[in-house]
């Protein structure tokens, strides 16, 4: 259990829906880190979820976690499970929320939860519907957090928080993961964020993955090019077919687009290249991509 | 020893992580055999990625300036006075180079060039 190294592995998944499939993916989160899993609205990523989670069943493929197979009853007693939509009860309390769900969890550690209820400044009883989005997301962050989980799984969970409450929610899940036996596999849009907590990425692009690794091995394989037109076209085809996204900035008789580092070499010093952040990734693979 | 991390600088984190902590162990504030922040608390405290200091570890004990006991954690090692002196060798070399360039823009001869050098030295 202390040695597993992937804390989800996950194996030609694939799930058909009338209108969307999940194309046979694989993936691996390293077991001790913040992974984040972005994409595109509609490209998969609370499917991916749900599918890991059990919450939906896979056509095919092989899903474990932690070591375990995720059809084990035992493998989900790790993981502690946050999803955009709120599955708390509007009329619950903090207090009733602990009463309905303890049962449910072999480790329930009721200090733990009242530790964190005080920390996310909660009241015991106020009602979730008179709470604020942050609050909600806080609550359910410390029933997640209160019951030994060893893997948390969190569809967008900094969505439609202020900054200073995003900025809370990093903190938990630093927190969380320092003592290196425990990881954080979380969806998100807001790039920003995972430039200051992901250790890893998952990139997820209509129904299929275009890259799982390090973040910073993600960013430092890309560059932006930037240039005058003029340049552009005086290319020759074998570079210009390898600019990712390529824009042209009407009026302003530039362009712009992303290009492998490797494939920079021997490019005319009229065109510049700088680096790239994940959202200049996101942007352009997809701009590619339509 | 005093981290901080800028956002705005260009720099990539690891690399701002693993200069300032060159930088404590050469100038001595932090002395052989002193303990380091264990890399994953230090990620914490400057919310930075585990990669990141992971990374910017990896390095300085790649070059020298700190040592991993497994198990136990990281410490500044013994620099030895060679390493310090290559180090701010080049860091002589590049500003020396910076210098001439902007000498050169100026249209400096090499003997005002000189003679700015030993102006510098004496001031300090």
């Amino acid at each position: 259990m202390n040695n597993v190294n992937n804390a989800i592995e996950v194996k030609n998944l694939t799930k058909n829906y009338k209108t969307f499939s999940l194309d046979g993916i694989s993936f691996n989160v390293p077991h001790g880190y913040v992974c984040g899993f972005i994409g595109e609205n509609g490209a998969g990523k609370t499917t991916t979820l749900k599918l890991v989670t059990g919450m939906v069943l896979r056509d095919s493929g092989e899903i474990n976690i932690l070591g375990k197979s995720a059809d084990e009853p035992s493998a989900k007693k790790d993981l502690g499970i946050l999803f955009e939509q709120s599955h708390l009860y509007e009329n619950w309390t903090a207090i009733n929320i602990e009463k309905a769900l303890r049962p449910f969890y072999e480790n329930w550690d009721s200090t733990a939860y009242h530790g964190y209820l005080e920390k996310f400044s909660l009241l015991q009883r106020q009602k979730v519907k008179k709470m604020s989005r942050g609050m909600k997301i806080k609550l359910a962050m410390a029933v997640t957090l209160s019951h030994d989980a060893k893997l948390l799984l969190l569809d967008e969970p900094t969505a439609g928080l202020d900054p200073a409450a995003r900025d809370e929610m990093l903190d938990i899940m630093r927190g969380y993961i320092a003592d290196g036996d425990r990881s954080v596999f979380f969806s998100t849009h807001i790039t920003s964020d995972l430039e200051k907590i992901a250790d890893y990425i998952v990139y997820i692009s209509g129904g299929k993955i275009l890259f799982s690794g390090l973040k910073d091995e993600l960013i430092e394989k890309y560059c932006l090019v930037k240039g005058g037109v003029k340049e552009l076209n005086e290319l020759p085809e074998s570079k210009r077919k390898n600019i990712i996204g390529l824009r042209d900035s009407g009026t302003a008789g530039g362009f712009e687009g992303m290009m492998e580092v490797m494939n920079t070499g021997g490019l005319p010093p009229g065109i510049i290249t700088e680096t790239v952040s994940l959202e200049d990734v996101m942007i352009h693979s997809e701009r590619s991509r339509k | 020893m005093r981290i901080i991390i800028s956002h705005q600088s260009g720099v990539p984190f690891y690399e701002q992580v693993k200069e300032q902590i060159k930088a404590s162990v050469l100038s001595g504030e932090v002395p052989q055999g002193e303990p380091l922040p264990s890399i994953r608390q230090l990620a914490r405290d400057l919310k930075v990625s585990v990669i990141t200091t992971t990374r910017a570890y990896n390095d300085l004990e790649i070059e020298g300036f700190i040592q991993t006991i497994p198990g136990k954690g990281c410490y500044v090692k013994k620099v030895d006075e060679s390493l310090i002196k290559e180090q701010y060798t080049a860091e002589v070399k590049t500003a020396l180079a910076a210098a001439v360039r902007h000498g050169k823009l100026a249209g400096l001869t090499t003997q005002e060039l000189h003679k700015l050098l030993s102006e510098a030295e004496e001031d300090i």
